[in-house]
C-alpha cells in the first residue's frame, strides 16, 4: 500500500525498503505479468495498457500536478507516433541505422518540440484560456492531419514494419511478447522519471502554481515559466507513449491525435484519480480493460462508461485511487476488518440493483437491435426470450428490491464508516 | 459570380444566426457561472430528437414549442442537481462534468433513438422555393429559420435591457455576490438562465434538425464551433456573440465559395514550387479545404492576442 | 492498490481466455466492422446480412466439407484502424481464420497490412481476409497481397462502368466532381478525370472539389457552387451523413441534373433523401434489386426482410462472398486458409442473381456485372428503408467490360 504516493502531502522517507520497495515490486510485476497472462490477446491488452499508462501519467503532469485542463493532449501523443513511424520507415529503407528499441525517443523529441512551440503562448494563463487554446490547437492539428498527406498519410495513416533494423540478442519484435518487454522497460523508465519530476523542486512549484498562482508570483516564481516547463515535460512523455504506440501497432492514423483520443486520456486520468501519482496508472488499466473486455460482452458499453464517468465526477472526484486512499486511515488503525461486514451488507443489494438495471438496459437494446423473430438472448449464460413477460418482471424486481435494500443498508454503512475513522477528523483528507 | 456571392451571403447569414441561437445561451451561462458548458450542443441535439419524436405524433408546429420547453426543463434539472452539486469540487470539475455529460447524452440518444439518421422533415407548408434568383431556388424553410433567429435575438435583447429580470441577470453576471446580498435569489437566477439557455439551444435544434440532419453526431459537429463564437465574441457580450456568429457563418460559406489556393497566391508573386516536395500539400492547399479549420485558427489567434474577445470586458 | 487492480485485471483476462474455447465442427468467420459509434448502422446492417447469408446459403444446406457449419463472430472495431488491429488479435486468439471487413478503406488498408505481416510471422496460423466493401483501388493494385480477396468492385471499376454510361449521354457537357477529402474520395475523383478524359474529351469538368470528411454541417454552400458552375451532372463518392447532406442541399437549390453516386442508398439515406432525389440520384453498384432478377434471389430477399423488417440487403456481395468461400472449401477439400485461397484464385461462380462472376487470380478482384440504377418510387418491388423508394436498374455493364488492368505483382507463398 505504500505505493500510493500522494503528490501533495507525501513525505520523503529515509528507509531503503520504503523508498525502493514499490519500484522493485513494479519491476518484478512487469517481468512476470506475461507468465500469468500468457494468451496472445492478454499480452496485447497489456501492451495497450503500458502505452496508455505513460500517456495518462503525462497528462496528469498537466491536470493533476499543474492544474492545467487540456482538451488537446493527443496532439503530442499523435505527433510522437507519426514521427516514430516515419523513423521506422527510414530504418527499413536504411536511411538511418538504429535499433527499433530507441524509436520512442524520436517521438518524445517531436512531442517536446511541439510542446515548446504551443506552450510558449498557451501557458500564459491557466483555466479556461488554456483549455480553449488546447481545444483549438487540437482541432487545428487534427484537421490539418487530413490535409497534409505527405506527413500524416491522410485517412489511412502511415504504416511501417517494426522487424527491420539491426537485431540484438535475436529480438526482432516479430512477436508481441517481445514488444511487451520493450514497452514494459520504457514504462518503468518513464514512470520513474515522471515520479522523480514530481519530487523535484520544479514539480513542487507546479503544485504551488496549481493551488495558488498569485501567491507563487509573490514568492518570486514566474507562474508562466513553471507551467511552461511542466507542459514541455508532459509533451515529451506523451510523445514517447506515441512512439511506443507506433511500434506496437505499426500504424499511426489521424485518430491518434484527434479530439476523441484527447477525451479518452482525460476520461481515464480522471476516473483513476488526478490527485495521486498512481491515479492515472489505475485509470489506464481500468479503462483499457473496460474498452477491450466490456466491449466484447455488450454493445452499449460506451453508455456504461459515460454513466460511470459522470458519476465519478459528481460523487468521487478523487477517482478510483481516491476511494482506496480513503481507507488508509482505517487501515493504519487496523480497523478495515470492521468495515467488511457493512460493505457486504450494502454491496450485495447494490449489486442486485445494478444487475437489474443492466439487465433491463441490455434487454431493451436487444429488442431494438435484434433481427425479427430472434427473441432469444442470453445474459450471464441464462437463455430466455425477450418477448416473454417473466424476464422483464425479474429485472424490474431485481432493480427495485436492490434499490430499496440498498437504501435501508446505507445508514449502517455510514455509521460503521464513521466508527472506523473515528479519531481522524474526516475521510476527505486524502483528496488534494 | 454575383449569383454565388448573393447566395453565399444569404447562406452565411442563415448559418450565422443559427449559431447565434446556440451561442447566446452559452455566453450567458459562461459569463454567469464561469463554466463553458460542453453539453450545450447536446441540448441542441436533444431539441432536434424531441421535436422529431413529437412530429411523428402531432406534427412539426407543436414540436416547435414543446421540444424547447422540454429541453429547457431538462437543462434546469441538470443545473440544479448536477452542476450545482459538482460546483463544490471547483471549476475544473464543473468543466469535466459538462464534458462527461455531453458524452453521456450522445450515448443515451443512440440508445433511445438508434444510430442512424432520422427522417425529420420540414413541414409541408414550408416545402417550396421562396424565390428564384438566377435560376437558383431559395427554400422557404431557410427564410423561416432566418425569421425565427432574428425574432429570438430581438426578444433576448429586449428582455435583457428593458425588463426587471434582465436587469437582475445583468447584475448577477457582473457582481453575483452583491446581487445576492441585495436579496435576490442568485441560484434561482442561475437555474433560470441555464434553463432558458438550454431551451434556446433546443429551439435551434428543432429548426436545424430538418435542414442539417438529425443524427447522433450532430452535437459534436457543432459543439466546438459554438465555443469559438463565445470566446471570439467576448465574455458576457450578447452583441459580441451576435457579431462573432455572423463572422463565423460568413467565413465558412465564403471560404467554400471562393476557390483560391496557396499556389494562386504564389503565382501572383511569380513563385513556382516543385510538385513533389514534402510541402507539396501546403502549396496546393485551397480555401474550401481549410474552411473547417478557420474558426479554430481564429480562436487561437484571438486567445493569444486579445484574450477579452472582440467585445468582452473581462478576460475569459 | 496495484495488487487489487491486478487481481481485477487477472479475473477479467481469465474470463476472456476461458470463453475462447470453440468446437471443431464450426468454421468461424470474424466480422470486424463498426458496431458502435457513428457508423454502427452500416456495420450492424452488414452483420445481419452476413448472419442471414451464412444461415440460408450454407448452414441450412448442410454446411461445408461434409457438415461443418459457418459461424459469424462479430468484433466491434468502432471504425478505427487501431481498434481493428486489437480485434484482429483477439479474433486470431479465438481461433478465427477468416476475417470479413468492409467499412472504410482506411481500416481495410490497416487490416490487409497487418494480416500480411501476421501470416509471414506465424506461418502455422494464417488468416484470410475477405474484403466485402472497401473499394480503394490500391488494395488490389499497389498494396495487393495473396491473403486479401475483394468481392466488391473497386472505385476504378465502378467509375469505368459509370463513364461508359455517360459516354452515351450526349446531353451531359459539364460535370462537377465532389467528394470526401481522403483516399477513397480522391480515388473517385482521379478515376473520373481519367475515364472522362478518355471516353468523352468534350466533357468539361467544371469543378473538382474535396470537402472534409464527416465535418461539414451544411452542404448548401457547396450546392450553391455546383449550381453556379452550370454543371449538368454531378459525380460523388460520398457516403453516410455526407451523402445525405449533399443530396438534400442539391435538391433544395432546385438543381435538376443527374447525380451519380456510389453509396446513396439504404441505412436511412434513401428515406431521408426521399422524394427530393427522385429520378435524380443514380447509383453504380453490383447486385441489382429491381426489377427482381431470379426467383432464387426473390426468395432470399423476402426471407431477409421477414427476419429484419427494418434492414435491407444493401450489400449483396456478402452473399457472393459467403457462397464463394463455401464452394472454395468444398473444392479444395480443406478449411485451411492457404488451400482456400488457392481455390478462390480464378474461381468462376454464378450468383443468386444468375450473374457470372470471376475472382481474378492476378489481383484477387472479383469481376462482375455493374449496374447503374435510379432512385425512384415507380416499379419498385424491393424498396429501401421501407420508404417506398428504391433502386431500379437502368443499365448494366457486362462483367468482361468492367475489367481493368492491374499493377498488382502477386507474390504467392510456396
Amino acid at each position: 500500500m505504500s505505493d500510493i504516493a500522494n503528490t501533495s502531502t507525501g513525505e520523503i522517507s529515509v528507509s531503503f525498503a520504503k523508498r525502493f520497495g514499490p519500484w522493485i515490486v513494479l519491476a518484478i510485476g512487469l517481468v512476470i505479468m506475461p507468465f500469468i497472462f500468457s494468451s496472445n490477446i492478454a499480452v496485447y491488452t497489456m501492451n495497450l495498457m503500458g502505452i496508455f499508462i505513460i500517456f495518462a501519467l503525462s497528462y496528469n503532469m498537466l491536470l493533476g500536478q499543474g492544474g492545467m485542463l487540456s482538451f488537446g493532449h493527443a496532439v503530442y501523443f499523435g505527433l510522437g507516433g507519426f514521427m516514430s513511424v516515419h523513423f521506422m520507415n527510414y530504418i527499413e529503407y536504411e536511411i538511418v541505422v538504429l535499433p527499433m528499441a530507441v524509436l520512442p525517443i524520436f517521438g518524445g523529441i517531436i512531442g517536446l518540440i511541439f510542446a515548446i512551440i504551443v506552450g510558449s503562448f498557451s501557458t500564459r494563463r491557466a483555466g479556461t484560456v488554456f483549455a480553449m487554446i488546447s481545444l483549438g490547437i487540437g482541432e487545428l492539428i487534427a484537421a490539418s492531419s487530413l490535409i497534409f498527406v505527405a506527413f500524416f498519410g491522410g485517412e489511412e495513416g502511415v504504416s511501417g514494419d517494426r522487424t527491420m533494423g539491426p537485431v540484438f540478442f535475436d529480438v526482432d519484435f516479430a512477436q508481441d511478447i517481445q514488444v511487451y518487454y520493450l514497452i514494459a522497460a520504457w514504462a518503468f523508465i518513464t514512470i520513474g522519471l515522471m515520479y522523480l519530476f514530481s519530487r523535484t523542486p520544479m514539480g513542487r512549484m507546479a503544485n504551488a502554481v496549481r493551488d495558488n498562482d498569485e501567491r507563487t508570483e509573490f514568492i518570486g516564481y514566474s507562474q508562466r515559466k513553471v507551467r511552461f516547463i511542466s507542459f514541455c515535460a508532459s509533451g515529451f512523455f506523451a510523445g514517447i507513449a506515441g512512439g511506443l504506440f507506433a511500434i506496437n501497432f505499426e500504424i499511426v492514423t489521424e485518430e491518434n491525435l484527434n479530439a476523441l483520443t484527447s477525451g479518452v486520456v482525460l476520461l481515464m486520468t480522471y476516473i483513476g484519480g488526478v490527485g495521486f501519482f498512481i491515479g492515472p496508472i489505475v485509470g489506464a488499466v481500468v479503462f483499457t480493460l473496460l474498452q477491450t473486455v466490456l466491449s466484447n460482452h455488450t454493445e452499449i458499453w460506451q453508455l456504461y462508461v459515460g454513466v460511470m464517468f459522470v458519476l465519478t465526477v459528481m460523487y468521487v472526484p478523487q477517482g478510483l485511487t481516491g476511494i482506496f486512499a480513503m481507507h488508509i486511515p482505517a487501515y493504519r488503525m487496523s480497523r478495515l476488518g470492521s468495515l467488511v461486514v457493512p460493505y457486504i451488507r450494502a454491496g450485495v443489494p447494490t449489486l442486485i440493483m445494478l444487475s437489474g438495471i443492466v439487465g433491463f438496459l441490455e434487454m431493451i437494446h436487444h429488442v431494438r437491435a435484434a433481427a425479427q423473430g430472434e427473441h432469444g438472448m442470453s445474459l450471464i449464460g441464462i437463455e430466455f426470450s425477450t418477448h416473454a413477460v417473466m424476464p422483464w418482471v425479474v429485472v424490474c424486481v431485481l432493480a427495485a428490491v436492490g434499490a430499496v435494500a440498498t437504501k435501508t443498508q446505507l445508514p449502517q454503512l455510514r455509521e460503521a464508516w464513521e466508527e472506523a475513522n473515528a479519531p481522524m477528523q474526516s475521510n476527505e483528507g486524502a483528496s488534494s | 459570380m454575383f449569383e454565388l456571392i448573393f447566395f453565399s451571403l444569404l447562406n452565411g447569414i442563415v448559418t450565422g444566426l443559427l449559431l447565434f441561437m446556440l451561442a447566446s445561451g452559452l455566453t450567458l451561462i459562461f459569463s454567469m457561472m464561469g463554466v463553458l458548458n460542453f453539453a450545450h450542443a447536446s441540448f441542441y441535439m436533444l431539441g432536434a430528437y424531441f421535436a422529431y419524436t413529437i412530429s411523428l405524433y402531432v406534427g412539426f408546429w407543436p414540436g416547435l414549442i414543446i421540444a424547447p420547453i422540454l429541453v429547457g426543463l431538462f437543462g434546469a434539472l441538470v443545473e440544479r442537481y448536477g452542476l450545482r452539486y459538482v460546483h463544490r469540487w471547483g471549476h475544473v470539475a464543473e468543466l469535466i462534468f459538462t464534458f462527461g455529460l455531453a458524452f453521456l447524452i450522445e450515448e443515451v440518444v443512440q440508445f433511445i433513438w438508434g444510430k442512424d439518421t432520422k427522417a425529420y422533415h420540414e413541414p409541408e407548408v414550408l416545402q417550396f422555393a421562396l424565390f428564384n434568383f438566377f435560376g437558383q431556388d431559395f427554400p422557404a424553410y431557410k427564410a423561416f429559420m432566418l425569421l425565427v433567429s432574428i425574432g429570438i435575438f430581438i426578444m433576448l435583447l429586449l428582455v435583457l435591457t428593458r425588463s426587471r429580470v434582465g436587469l437582475i441577470i445583468q447584475a448577477a453576471i457582473s457582481q453575483p455576490n452583491m446581487t445576492a446580498m441585495l436579496g435576490h435569489n442568485v441560484p434561482l437566477v442561475f437555474m433560470g438562465v441555464f434553463g432558458v439557455g438550454s431551451a434556446l439551444a433546443g429551439l435551434a435544434g428543432v429548426i436545424a434538425g430538418p435542414a442539417l440532419g438529425t443524427f447522433p453526431g450532430m452535437a459534436v459537429v457543432l459543439g466546438s464551433i459554438v465555443f469559438v463564437i463565445v470566446v471570439v465574441g467576448g465574455l458576457g457580450s450578447l452583441g459580441g456573440a451576435f457579431v462573432a456568429s455572423l463572422i463565423i457563418g460568413l467565413l465558412q460559406t465564403f471560404a467554400i465559395a471562393l476557390d483560391y489556393s496557396v499556389s494562386d497566391l504564389l503565382a501572383a508573386f511569380n513563385i513556382t514550387t516543385a510538385p513533389d516536395s514534402a510541402l507539396r500539400d501546403l502549396w496546393t492547399l485551397s480555401l474550401p479545404q481549410v474552411a473547417p479549420i478557420l474558426p479554430y485558427l481564429l480562436l487561437v489567434l484571438i486567445l493569444i492576442f486579445r484574450p477579452t474577445g472582440l467585445f468582452g470586458k473581462r478576460e475569459t | 492498490m496495484k495488487i487489487k487492480s491486478t487481481i481485477l485485471a487477472g479475473a477479467t483476462l481469465a474470463i476472456m481466455t476461458v470463453s475462447s474455447a470453440h468446437s471443431a465442427d464450426t468454421i468461424k468467420i470474424g466480422f470486424i466492422d463498426p458496431l458502435s459509434g457513428p457508423f454502427a448502422a452500416t456495420g450492424t446492417n452488414g452483420l445481419q446480412q452476413f448472419r442471414y447469408a451464412v444461415e440460408k446459403l450454407v448452414n441450412e444446406k448442410g454446411g461445408v466439407l461434409g457438415g461443418k457449419k459457418f459461424e459469424i463472430v462479430p468484433y466491434d472495431n468502432k471504425i478505427s484502424p487501431k481498434e481493428s488491429l486489437v480485434q484482429l488479435k483477439r479474433a486470431i486468439g479465438e481461433g478465427v481464420q477468416y476475417i470479413a471487413q468492409g467499412n472504410s478503406s482506411g481500416v481495410a488498408n490497416a487490416l490487409t497490412d497487418a494480416i500480411k505481416k501476421h501470416n509471414k510471422r506465424n506461418p502455422d496460423n494464417r488468416v484470410l481476409f475477405l474484403n466485402y466493401s472497401a473499394v480503394d483501388p490500391a488494395l488490389t493494385n499497389a498494396k495487393c497481397n495473396f491473403w486479401h480477396f475483394r468481392f466488391d468492385a473497386n472505385a476504378d471499376i465502378k467509375m469505368n462502368a459509370l463513364t461508359d454510361i455517360i459516354k452515351g449521354k450526349s446531353e451531359i457537357k459539364k460535370v462537377y466532381l465532389i467528394g470526401q477529402d481522403y483516399s477513397f474520395g480522391k480515388a473517385v475523383a482521379a478515376a473520373a478525370v481519367k475515364f472522362l478524359g478518355e471516353k468523352r474529351p468534350d466533357v468539361e469538368i467544371v469543378g473538382n472539389e474535396l470537402h472534409p470528411i464527416g465535418k461539414v454541417k451544411d452542404f448548401t454552400p457547396y450546392a450553391t457552387k455546383i449550381r453556379a458552375s452550370g454543371a449538368d451532372a454531378v459525380i460523388t463518392g460520398n457516403w453516410g451523413a455526407d451523402m445525405i447532406g449533399l443530396g438534400k442541399a442539391i435538391g433544395e437549390t432546385g438543381l435538376d441534373v443527374p447525380i451519380y453516386t456510389y453509396y446513396a442508398a439504404n441505412d436511412g439515406i434513401t428515406k431521408t433523401i426521399g422524394a427530393s432525389g427522385k429520378n435524380k440520384i443514380r447509383l453504380v453498384h453490383e447486385g441489382p434489386a429491381n426489377p427482381p432478377s431470379t426467383p432464387e434471389y426473390e426468395a432470399y430477399h423476402k426471407g431477409f426482410k421477414a427476419k429484419n423488417p427494418e434492414k435491407d440487403i444493401s450489400q449483396f456481395r456478402i452473399a457472393n462472398a459467403i457462397q464463394m468461400l463455401a464452394s472454395a472449401m468444398d473444392k479444395s477439400g480443406s478449411a485451411k486458409p492457404i488451400d482456400v485461397a488457392r481455390a478462390l484464385e480464378g474461381m468462376e461462380f454464378t450468383s443468386l442473381h444468375g450473374e457470372k462472376l470471376m475472382m481474378r487470380a492476378d489481383d484477387h478482384q472479383l469481376i462482375q456485372p455493374i449496374h447503374i440504377s435510379v432512385h425512384t418510387d415507380e416499379n419498385i418491388t424491393f424498396d429501401s428503408d421501407n420508404s417506398g423508394f428504391g433502386l431500379r436498374t437502368e443499365s448494366t455493364v457486362a462483367a468482361a467490360d468492367t475489367a481493368l488492368p492491374t499493377t498488382c505483382k502477386m507474390r504467392r507463398p510456396k
